[in-house]
Protein backbone atom coordinates (compact mmCIF):
# COMPACT_ATOMS: atom_id res chain seq x y z
CA UNK A 1 0.00 0.00 0.00
CA UNK A 2 1.25 3.67 -0.31
CA UNK A 3 3.96 5.12 1.06
CA UNK A 4 3.49 6.43 4.90
CA UNK A 5 2.69 10.23 5.21
CA UNK A 6 3.47 12.32 7.79
CA UNK A 7 0.30 11.91 10.32
CA UNK A 8 -0.80 15.28 12.26
CA UNK A 9 0.35 15.75 15.84
CA UNK A 10 -2.92 15.80 17.59
CA UNK A 11 -4.36 12.86 15.52
CA UNK A 12 -1.33 10.63 16.05
CA UNK A 13 1.18 11.65 19.28
CA UNK A 14 2.03 9.78 22.00
CA UNK A 15 2.86 11.51 25.05
CA UNK A 16 5.25 14.43 24.84
CA UNK A 17 8.33 14.42 26.39
CA UNK A 18 7.83 16.71 29.20
CA UNK A 19 11.02 15.11 31.11
CA UNK A 20 14.03 17.29 30.79
CA UNK A 21 16.82 15.58 28.15
CA UNK A 22 19.70 14.15 30.88
CA UNK A 23 21.56 13.18 27.76
CA UNK A 24 21.75 15.27 24.98
CA UNK A 25 23.83 14.57 21.50
CA UNK A 26 24.57 17.24 19.58
CA UNK A 27 25.49 17.38 15.90
CA UNK A 28 27.80 14.33 16.70
CA UNK A 29 30.04 13.08 14.56
CA UNK A 30 32.69 9.63 15.29
CA UNK A 31 35.60 8.57 12.90
CA UNK A 32 36.84 4.72 13.46
CA UNK A 33 40.40 6.28 11.87
CA UNK A 34 38.92 7.33 8.54
CA UNK A 35 35.85 5.98 8.59
CA UNK A 36 33.22 7.93 9.58
CA UNK A 37 30.72 5.82 11.94
CA UNK A 38 28.25 8.40 12.75
CA UNK A 39 26.92 11.37 10.86
CA UNK A 40 25.38 14.32 12.49
CA UNK A 41 23.71 12.37 15.06
CA UNK A 42 21.21 15.07 17.18
CA UNK A 43 19.27 13.33 19.85
CA UNK A 44 17.76 14.27 23.41
CA UNK A 45 17.06 11.04 25.87
CA UNK A 46 14.42 12.00 28.55
CA UNK A 47 15.18 11.72 32.25
CA UNK A 48 13.36 8.55 33.69
CA UNK A 49 12.73 7.01 30.28
CA UNK A 50 13.90 4.34 29.28
CA UNK A 51 14.75 5.23 25.16
CA UNK A 52 15.93 2.44 22.97
CA UNK A 53 17.79 2.63 19.99
CA UNK A 54 17.07 0.19 16.84
CA UNK A 55 18.79 -0.43 13.55
CA UNK A 56 20.14 -3.08 11.33
CA UNK A 57 23.85 -4.47 12.50
CA UNK A 58 26.30 -1.60 11.62
CA UNK A 59 23.77 1.10 11.75
CA UNK A 60 26.20 2.88 14.05
CA UNK A 61 23.42 2.16 17.24
CA UNK A 62 26.62 0.79 19.66
CA UNK A 63 29.10 3.12 18.26
CA UNK A 64 26.51 5.88 19.29
CA UNK A 65 25.78 4.57 22.81
CA UNK A 66 29.55 3.92 23.52
CA UNK A 67 29.75 7.55 23.14
CA UNK A 68 27.70 8.48 26.04
CA UNK A 69 30.09 7.12 28.62
CA UNK A 70 33.38 8.01 26.40
CA UNK A 71 34.00 4.31 26.26
CA UNK A 72 34.71 4.56 22.74
CA UNK A 73 37.96 5.99 23.89
CA UNK A 74 39.11 2.88 24.68
CA UNK A 75 39.18 2.24 20.97
CA UNK A 76 41.85 3.01 19.11
CA UNK A 77 42.22 5.84 16.54
CA UNK A 78 38.62 7.01 17.07
CA UNK A 79 37.53 10.94 17.00
CA UNK A 80 34.70 12.41 18.23
CA UNK A 81 33.24 15.34 16.66
CA UNK A 82 30.11 17.31 18.34
CA UNK A 83 29.50 17.19 21.88
CA UNK A 84 27.85 14.79 24.15
CA UNK A 85 25.99 16.55 27.26
CA UNK A 86 25.18 15.28 30.11
CA UNK A 87 22.88 17.68 32.14
CA UNK A 88 23.94 20.12 30.00
CA UNK A 89 27.86 19.32 30.72
CA UNK A 90 29.66 18.45 27.90
CA UNK A 91 31.29 14.63 28.92
CA UNK A 92 34.61 15.67 27.33
CA UNK A 93 35.40 18.16 30.33
CA UNK A 94 34.06 16.02 32.57
CA UNK A 95 36.37 13.45 34.71
CA UNK A 96 36.16 9.93 32.23
CA UNK A 97 36.02 7.85 35.59
CA UNK A 98 33.56 9.75 37.42
CA UNK A 99 31.40 10.44 34.17
CA UNK A 100 31.46 6.28 33.65
CA UNK A 101 30.03 5.93 37.48
CA UNK A 102 27.34 7.98 36.73
CA UNK A 103 26.67 6.21 33.39
CA UNK A 104 26.90 2.84 33.82
CA UNK A 105 27.35 0.22 30.94
CA UNK A 106 25.94 -3.38 30.64
CA UNK A 107 27.28 -5.49 28.02
CA UNK A 108 25.71 -7.58 25.31
CA UNK A 109 27.27 -10.74 26.78
CA UNK A 110 27.71 -10.62 30.47
CA UNK A 111 31.36 -10.50 32.10
CA UNK A 112 31.11 -10.56 35.52
CA UNK A 113 34.64 -10.79 37.49
CA UNK A 114 36.58 -13.77 38.25
CA UNK A 115 35.29 -12.96 41.96
CA UNK A 116 32.90 -14.27 44.02
CA UNK A 117 28.87 -12.88 43.46
CA UNK A 118 29.37 -10.52 46.34
CA UNK A 119 32.95 -9.31 45.46
CA UNK A 120 31.58 -8.44 41.77
CA UNK A 121 29.43 -5.77 43.33
CA UNK A 122 31.39 -4.42 46.05
CA UNK A 123 34.73 -3.69 43.43
CA UNK A 124 33.19 -0.45 42.40
CA UNK A 125 32.22 0.74 45.70
CA UNK A 126 36.01 -0.01 47.22
CA UNK A 127 37.23 1.08 44.21
CA UNK A 128 35.86 4.30 44.79
CA UNK A 129 36.86 4.66 48.47
CA UNK A 130 33.08 3.61 49.62
CA UNK A 131 33.00 4.23 53.72
CA UNK A 132 29.83 2.68 54.65
CA UNK A 133 28.36 -1.07 54.92
CA UNK A 134 29.01 -2.61 52.03
CA UNK A 135 27.01 -5.46 53.19
CA UNK A 136 24.37 -3.27 52.87
CA UNK A 137 25.21 -1.37 49.70
CA UNK A 138 25.86 -4.57 47.89
CA UNK A 139 22.33 -6.23 49.15
CA UNK A 140 20.65 -2.96 48.04
CA UNK A 141 22.17 -3.39 44.29
CA UNK A 142 21.55 -7.26 44.21
CA UNK A 143 17.59 -6.06 45.42
CA UNK A 144 17.41 -3.57 42.97
CA UNK A 145 18.78 -5.80 40.04
CA UNK A 146 16.12 -8.07 40.89
CA UNK A 147 18.95 -11.13 41.55
CA UNK A 148 18.80 -11.12 46.01
CA UNK A 149 16.44 -13.50 46.81
CA UNK A 150 18.10 -16.32 44.26
CA UNK A 151 21.72 -15.72 45.62
CA UNK A 152 21.18 -14.28 49.10
CA UNK A 153 22.21 -17.52 50.52
CA UNK A 154 25.71 -17.91 47.96
CA UNK A 155 27.31 -14.73 47.94
CA UNK A 156 30.49 -15.64 48.21
CA UNK A 157 29.70 -18.43 45.58
CA UNK A 158 31.60 -17.47 41.99
CA UNK A 159 29.78 -15.54 39.57
CA UNK A 160 30.83 -18.02 37.06
CA UNK A 161 28.29 -20.55 38.97
CA UNK A 162 24.97 -18.50 37.76
CA UNK A 163 22.77 -18.86 34.83
CA UNK A 164 23.54 -16.81 31.84
CA UNK A 165 20.53 -14.41 32.66
CA UNK A 166 21.81 -14.23 36.49
CA UNK A 167 24.91 -13.27 35.35
CA UNK A 168 23.61 -10.41 33.76
CA UNK A 169 21.46 -9.17 36.59
CA UNK A 170 24.64 -9.54 38.43
CA UNK A 171 26.15 -7.15 35.92
CA UNK A 172 23.14 -4.59 36.59
CA UNK A 173 24.10 -5.21 40.23
CA UNK A 174 27.16 -4.25 39.78
CA UNK A 175 26.35 -1.00 37.20
CA UNK A 176 24.15 -0.19 39.82
CA UNK A 177 26.09 -0.19 42.79
CA UNK A 178 27.80 3.28 42.12
CA UNK A 179 24.20 4.53 41.75
CA UNK A 180 24.58 5.44 38.36
CA UNK A 181 22.17 8.34 36.86
CA UNK A 182 22.19 6.88 33.52
CA UNK A 183 22.17 2.94 32.73
CA UNK A 184 23.51 2.09 29.22
CA UNK A 185 22.47 -1.52 28.10
CA UNK A 186 23.82 -2.57 24.82
CA UNK A 187 21.71 -5.49 23.75
CA UNK A 188 21.74 -6.99 27.15
CA UNK A 189 19.28 -9.77 26.25
CA UNK A 190 20.16 -11.16 22.96
CA UNK A 191 21.88 -14.09 25.06
CA UNK A 192 18.95 -15.23 27.20
CA UNK A 193 15.99 -17.28 26.78
CA UNK A 194 12.81 -15.59 27.23
CA UNK A 195 12.35 -15.89 30.60
CA UNK A 196 15.62 -14.33 31.32
CA UNK A 197 14.62 -11.73 28.94
CA UNK A 198 11.08 -11.19 30.67
CA UNK A 199 12.69 -10.29 33.71
CA UNK A 200 15.68 -8.11 32.82
CA UNK A 201 12.58 -6.27 31.20
CA UNK A 202 10.70 -6.43 34.10
CA UNK A 203 13.72 -4.96 35.82
CA UNK A 204 14.15 -2.05 33.36
CA UNK A 205 10.81 -0.55 34.19
CA UNK A 206 11.50 -0.52 38.03
CA UNK A 207 14.79 0.62 37.45
CA UNK A 208 13.50 4.07 35.23
CA UNK A 209 12.15 5.75 37.77
CA UNK A 210 15.81 5.67 39.60
CA UNK A 211 17.83 5.96 36.38
CA UNK A 212 17.90 7.19 33.07
CA UNK A 213 17.84 3.90 30.49
CA UNK A 214 19.06 3.97 27.32
CA UNK A 215 19.13 0.18 25.63
CA UNK A 216 20.47 -0.91 22.10
CA UNK A 217 18.94 -3.53 20.92
CA UNK A 218 18.05 -5.46 17.49
CA UNK A 219 14.90 -7.18 18.77
CA UNK A 220 12.18 -4.94 18.04
CA UNK A 221 9.52 -6.66 19.79
CA UNK A 222 11.72 -5.73 22.82
CA UNK A 223 11.57 -2.18 22.24
CA UNK A 224 7.95 -2.22 21.70
CA UNK A 225 7.54 -3.49 25.21
CA UNK A 226 10.22 -1.17 27.31
CA UNK A 227 10.80 2.13 25.30
CA UNK A 228 9.37 5.55 25.46
CA UNK A 229 11.11 6.39 23.24
CA UNK A 230 12.89 5.16 19.96
CA UNK A 231 15.43 6.16 17.78
CA UNK A 232 15.88 4.12 14.42
CA UNK A 233 20.11 4.18 13.13
CA UNK A 234 20.80 3.70 10.04
CA UNK A 235 24.31 3.79 8.10
CA UNK A 236 25.62 6.14 10.41
CA UNK A 237 22.76 8.06 10.51
CA UNK A 238 19.51 9.10 13.15
CA UNK A 239 16.41 8.32 10.88
CA UNK A 240 13.36 9.03 13.01
CA UNK A 241 13.47 9.31 16.91
CA UNK A 242 10.00 9.33 18.25
CA UNK A 243 7.86 7.91 20.87
CA UNK A 244 7.83 4.11 20.65
CA UNK A 245 3.92 4.06 19.74
CA UNK A 246 4.29 6.57 16.46
CA UNK A 247 7.54 4.89 15.38
CA UNK A 248 6.04 1.36 15.22
CA UNK A 249 2.26 2.32 14.82
CA UNK A 250 2.76 5.22 12.05
CA UNK A 251 6.26 6.31 11.38
CA UNK A 252 6.95 8.79 9.09
CA UNK A 253 10.26 7.68 7.15
CA UNK A 254 10.00 5.23 4.46
CA UNK A 255 13.35 3.50 5.61
CA UNK A 256 11.65 3.00 9.14
CA UNK A 257 8.83 1.30 8.05
CA UNK A 258 10.68 -0.88 5.35
CA UNK A 259 12.91 -1.98 8.98
CA UNK A 260 10.30 -2.54 10.96
CA UNK A 261 8.02 -4.30 8.81
CA UNK A 262 10.72 -6.48 7.88
CA UNK A 263 10.62 -5.42 4.12
CA UNK A 264 14.76 -5.09 4.42
CA UNK A 265 16.94 -6.41 2.38
CA UNK B 1 8.74 -11.93 5.80
CA UNK B 2 8.63 -13.31 2.44
CA UNK B 3 5.41 -15.59 3.63
CA UNK B 4 3.75 -12.64 5.35
CA UNK B 5 3.81 -10.95 2.06
CA UNK B 6 2.03 -13.57 0.24
CA UNK B 7 -0.42 -13.86 3.20
CA UNK B 8 -1.40 -9.94 3.02
CA UNK B 9 -1.84 -10.43 -0.80
CA UNK B 10 -4.77 -13.56 0.27
CA UNK B 11 -5.88 -11.49 2.42
CA UNK B 12 -6.18 -8.45 0.11
CA UNK B 13 -7.69 -10.95 -2.49
CA UNK B 14 -10.35 -12.06 0.00
CA UNK B 15 -11.94 -8.81 1.21
CA UNK B 16 -11.79 -7.80 -2.65
CA UNK B 17 -13.73 -10.54 -3.28
CA UNK B 18 -15.82 -10.57 -0.71
CA UNK B 19 -16.65 -6.94 -1.39
CA UNK B 20 -17.43 -7.85 -5.24
CA UNK B 21 -19.83 -10.47 -3.78
CA UNK B 22 -21.43 -7.62 -2.13
CA UNK B 23 -21.74 -5.07 -4.48
CA UNK B 24 -23.55 -7.42 -6.58
CA UNK B 25 -26.05 -8.55 -3.51
CA UNK B 26 -27.02 -5.16 -3.60
CA UNK B 27 -26.88 -4.40 -7.85
CA UNK B 28 -29.64 -7.45 -7.75
CA UNK B 29 -31.70 -6.70 -4.67
CA UNK B 30 -32.15 -3.15 -6.48
CA UNK B 31 -32.60 -4.71 -9.95
CA UNK B 32 -35.48 -6.83 -8.33
CA UNK B 33 -37.09 -4.12 -6.90
CA UNK B 34 -36.77 -2.00 -10.14
CA UNK B 35 -37.89 -4.82 -12.49
CA UNK B 36 -40.30 -6.55 -9.84
CA UNK B 37 -38.19 -10.03 -10.11
CA UNK B 38 -38.95 -12.45 -7.32
CA UNK B 39 -36.76 -14.83 -8.48
CA UNK B 40 -33.60 -12.01 -8.50
CA UNK B 41 -34.50 -11.09 -5.00
CA UNK B 42 -34.66 -15.08 -3.66
CA UNK B 43 -31.22 -15.57 -5.70
CA UNK B 44 -30.08 -12.79 -3.42
CA UNK B 45 -31.54 -14.27 -0.26
CA UNK B 46 -29.48 -17.76 -1.00
CA UNK B 47 -26.30 -15.73 -1.77
CA UNK B 48 -26.20 -14.38 1.99
CA UNK B 49 -24.65 -17.20 3.35
CA UNK B 50 -21.65 -16.99 1.52
CA UNK B 51 -20.71 -13.70 2.14
CA UNK B 52 -21.69 -14.41 5.79
CA UNK B 53 -18.62 -17.46 5.41
CA UNK B 54 -16.60 -15.34 4.17
CA UNK B 55 -16.49 -12.61 6.84
CA UNK B 56 -15.71 -15.65 9.59
CA UNK B 57 -12.75 -16.49 7.12
CA UNK B 58 -11.45 -13.14 6.62
CA UNK B 59 -11.62 -12.69 10.79
CA UNK B 60 -9.44 -15.79 11.19
CA UNK B 61 -7.32 -14.84 8.63
CA UNK B 62 -6.98 -11.34 10.42
CA UNK B 63 -6.51 -12.91 14.11
CA UNK B 64 -4.13 -15.74 12.99
CA UNK B 65 -1.58 -12.94 10.83
CA UNK B 66 -1.47 -10.72 14.47
CA UNK B 67 -1.35 -13.63 16.69
CA UNK B 68 2.30 -15.08 14.16
CA UNK B 69 3.44 -12.15 12.58
CA UNK B 70 3.35 -9.31 15.12
CA UNK B 71 2.89 -6.65 12.52
CA UNK B 72 4.05 -3.49 12.48
CA UNK B 73 3.22 0.54 11.10
CA UNK B 74 1.08 -0.05 8.04
CA UNK B 75 0.76 -4.05 7.80
CA UNK B 76 -1.20 -3.48 11.47
CA UNK B 77 -3.02 -0.66 10.25
CA UNK B 78 -3.96 -2.87 7.36
CA UNK B 79 -5.07 -5.28 9.57
CA UNK B 80 -7.28 -3.59 12.13
CA UNK B 81 -8.86 -1.72 8.72
CA UNK B 82 -9.12 -5.17 6.95
CA UNK B 83 -11.17 -6.46 9.85
CA UNK B 84 -13.36 -3.46 10.44
CA UNK B 85 -14.39 -3.50 6.65
CA UNK B 86 -15.03 -6.89 6.64
CA UNK B 87 -18.00 -5.97 9.71
CA UNK B 88 -19.22 -3.02 7.26
CA UNK B 89 -19.11 -5.28 3.98
CA UNK B 90 -20.97 -7.82 6.34
CA UNK B 91 -23.58 -5.53 7.43
CA UNK B 92 -23.81 -4.29 3.85
CA UNK B 93 -24.90 -7.55 2.99
CA UNK B 94 -27.36 -8.19 5.04
CA UNK B 95 -29.17 -4.93 4.04
CA UNK B 96 -29.02 -6.12 0.20
CA UNK B 97 -31.09 -9.20 1.68
CA UNK B 98 -33.32 -6.74 3.36
CA UNK B 99 -34.13 -4.90 0.44
CA UNK B 100 -34.43 -8.44 -1.65
CA UNK B 101 -36.96 -8.68 1.02
CA UNK B 102 -38.59 -5.46 0.48
CA UNK B 103 -38.26 -6.45 -3.54
CA UNK B 104 -40.48 -9.54 -2.78
CA UNK B 105 -43.21 -8.01 -0.50
CA UNK B 106 -43.66 -5.13 -3.14
CA UNK B 107 -43.91 -7.36 -6.08
CA UNK B 108 -46.75 -8.70 -4.46
CA UNK B 109 -48.47 -5.21 -4.51
CA UNK B 110 -49.20 -2.86 -7.34
CA UNK B 111 -47.01 -0.27 -8.31
CA UNK B 112 -46.97 3.04 -6.59
CA UNK B 113 -44.93 5.10 -8.87
CA UNK B 114 -42.29 4.92 -10.93
CA UNK B 115 -38.98 4.18 -9.18
CA UNK B 116 -36.47 6.97 -10.16
CA UNK B 117 -34.88 8.16 -7.38
CA UNK B 118 -33.92 4.47 -5.22
CA UNK B 119 -32.12 3.45 -8.55
CA UNK B 120 -30.34 6.85 -8.76
CA UNK B 121 -29.41 6.02 -4.90
CA UNK B 122 -28.66 2.33 -5.82
CA UNK B 123 -26.00 3.83 -8.69
CA UNK B 124 -24.65 6.83 -5.98
CA UNK B 125 -24.31 3.70 -3.39
CA UNK B 126 -22.65 1.15 -5.58
CA UNK B 127 -20.39 3.89 -6.89
CA UNK B 128 -18.83 4.68 -3.02
CA UNK B 129 -18.86 1.22 -2.41
CA UNK B 130 -17.07 0.39 -5.20
CA UNK B 131 -14.49 3.37 -5.46
CA UNK B 132 -14.12 2.40 -1.68
CA UNK B 133 -12.57 -0.94 -2.65
CA UNK B 134 -10.76 0.40 -5.48
CA UNK B 135 -9.20 2.70 -2.77
CA UNK B 136 -8.47 -0.20 -0.90
CA UNK B 137 -7.01 -1.85 -3.54
CA UNK B 138 -4.39 0.94 -4.81
CA UNK B 139 -4.03 2.00 -1.11
CA UNK B 140 -5.04 5.30 -2.14
CA UNK B 141 -6.35 7.78 0.85
CA UNK B 142 -6.89 10.48 -2.31
CA UNK B 143 -9.84 8.21 -4.12
CA UNK B 144 -11.06 7.52 -0.57
CA UNK B 145 -11.48 11.01 1.02
CA UNK B 146 -13.77 11.40 -2.09
CA UNK B 147 -15.95 8.89 -0.91
CA UNK B 148 -16.94 10.69 2.07
CA UNK B 149 -18.16 13.71 0.11
CA UNK B 150 -20.50 11.56 -1.78
CA UNK B 151 -22.85 11.00 1.48
CA UNK B 152 -24.38 13.87 1.68
CA UNK B 153 -26.19 13.49 -1.38
CA UNK B 154 -27.31 9.89 -0.83
CA UNK B 155 -28.99 11.23 2.13
CA UNK B 156 -30.67 14.21 0.41
CA UNK B 157 -32.13 11.69 -1.91
CA UNK B 158 -33.35 9.61 0.70
CA UNK B 159 -35.02 12.45 2.07
CA UNK B 160 -36.88 13.34 -1.13
CA UNK B 161 -37.84 9.76 -1.40
CA UNK B 162 -39.60 9.86 1.97
CA UNK B 163 -41.11 13.31 1.40
CA UNK B 164 -42.41 11.94 -2.41
CA UNK B 165 -44.05 8.96 -0.75
CA UNK B 166 -45.91 10.80 2.19
CA UNK B 167 -47.68 12.53 -0.22
CA UNK B 168 -48.49 9.40 -2.17
CA UNK B 169 -49.42 8.26 1.40
CA UNK B 170 -51.42 11.27 2.42
CA UNK B 171 -53.63 10.96 -1.25
CA UNK B 172 -54.20 7.24 -1.22
CA UNK B 173 -54.24 5.26 2.02
CA UNK B 174 -54.11 2.20 -0.02
CA UNK B 175 -50.48 2.99 -1.05
CA UNK B 176 -48.87 3.22 2.37
CA UNK B 177 -47.74 -0.73 2.37
CA UNK B 178 -45.98 -0.74 -0.48
CA UNK B 179 -44.89 3.09 0.09
CA UNK B 180 -43.66 2.02 3.73
CA UNK B 181 -41.70 -1.06 2.31
CA UNK B 182 -40.26 1.93 -0.29
CA UNK B 183 -38.78 4.14 2.30
CA UNK B 184 -37.27 0.86 4.17
CA UNK B 185 -35.25 0.48 0.98
CA UNK B 186 -34.40 3.69 0.77
CA UNK B 187 -33.22 3.95 4.29
CA UNK B 188 -31.44 0.75 3.66
CA UNK B 189 -29.40 2.60 1.18
CA UNK B 190 -28.52 5.07 2.98
CA UNK B 191 -27.02 3.09 5.34
CA UNK B 192 -25.34 0.89 2.79
CA UNK B 193 -23.65 4.36 1.91
CA UNK B 194 -22.49 5.28 5.26
CA UNK B 195 -20.64 1.91 5.36
CA UNK B 196 -19.29 2.41 2.44
CA UNK B 197 -18.52 5.83 4.00
CA UNK B 198 -16.74 3.82 6.93
CA UNK B 199 -14.67 1.24 4.62
CA UNK B 200 -13.04 4.37 3.00
CA UNK B 201 -12.19 6.18 6.72
CA UNK B 202 -10.41 3.03 7.08
CA UNK B 203 -8.56 2.64 4.37
CA UNK B 204 -7.38 6.68 4.69
CA UNK B 205 -6.15 5.44 8.29
CA UNK B 206 -4.17 2.52 7.19
CA UNK B 207 -2.50 4.16 4.02
CA UNK B 208 -1.78 7.18 6.25
CA UNK B 209 -2.17 6.80 9.79
CA UNK B 210 -4.59 9.53 10.21
CA UNK B 211 -8.15 8.82 11.46
CA UNK B 212 -10.97 10.66 9.63
CA UNK B 213 -14.11 9.62 11.48
CA UNK B 214 -16.38 11.85 12.64
CA UNK B 215 -14.56 14.72 11.17
CA UNK B 216 -17.06 15.76 8.80
CA UNK B 217 -16.45 19.24 7.79
CA UNK B 218 -12.61 18.92 8.29
CA UNK B 219 -12.42 15.95 5.75
CA UNK B 220 -14.65 17.73 2.79
CA UNK B 221 -12.60 20.72 3.51
CA UNK B 222 -9.24 19.08 2.69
Amino acid sequence: MGTAKVPSPSSAAGKPVTQPGKLKAVNLNFYYGNYKALHDISLEVPANRITALIGPSGCGKSTFLRTLNRISETIHNTRVEGQVLLDDENVLTVDVTALRRRVGMVFQKSNPFPKSIFDNVAYGLKVNGFRGSLKDAVERSLQRAALWDEVKDKLQKSAYALSGGQQQRLCIARALAVDPEVLLLDEPCSALDPIATAKIEDLLFTLKDQCTIVIVTHNMQQAARVADRTGFFLLGKLIEYNTTEIIFKTPTKQETEDYITGRFG
Amino acid sequence: MRQFSVELDELHEKVLQMGGQVESAIHRSVRALVERDAELARQVLRDEARINQMEIEIDNVTTRLFALRQPMARDLRFLTSAMKINTDLERMGDLAVNIAQRALSLVAQPPVKPLIDIPRMAQLVESMLLRALDAFVKGDAEVARAVLTSDDEVDALRDSVYQELVVYMQKDPATVPAAVDLIFVARNLERIADHATNIAEDVVFAVQGVDVRHHATEVKNA
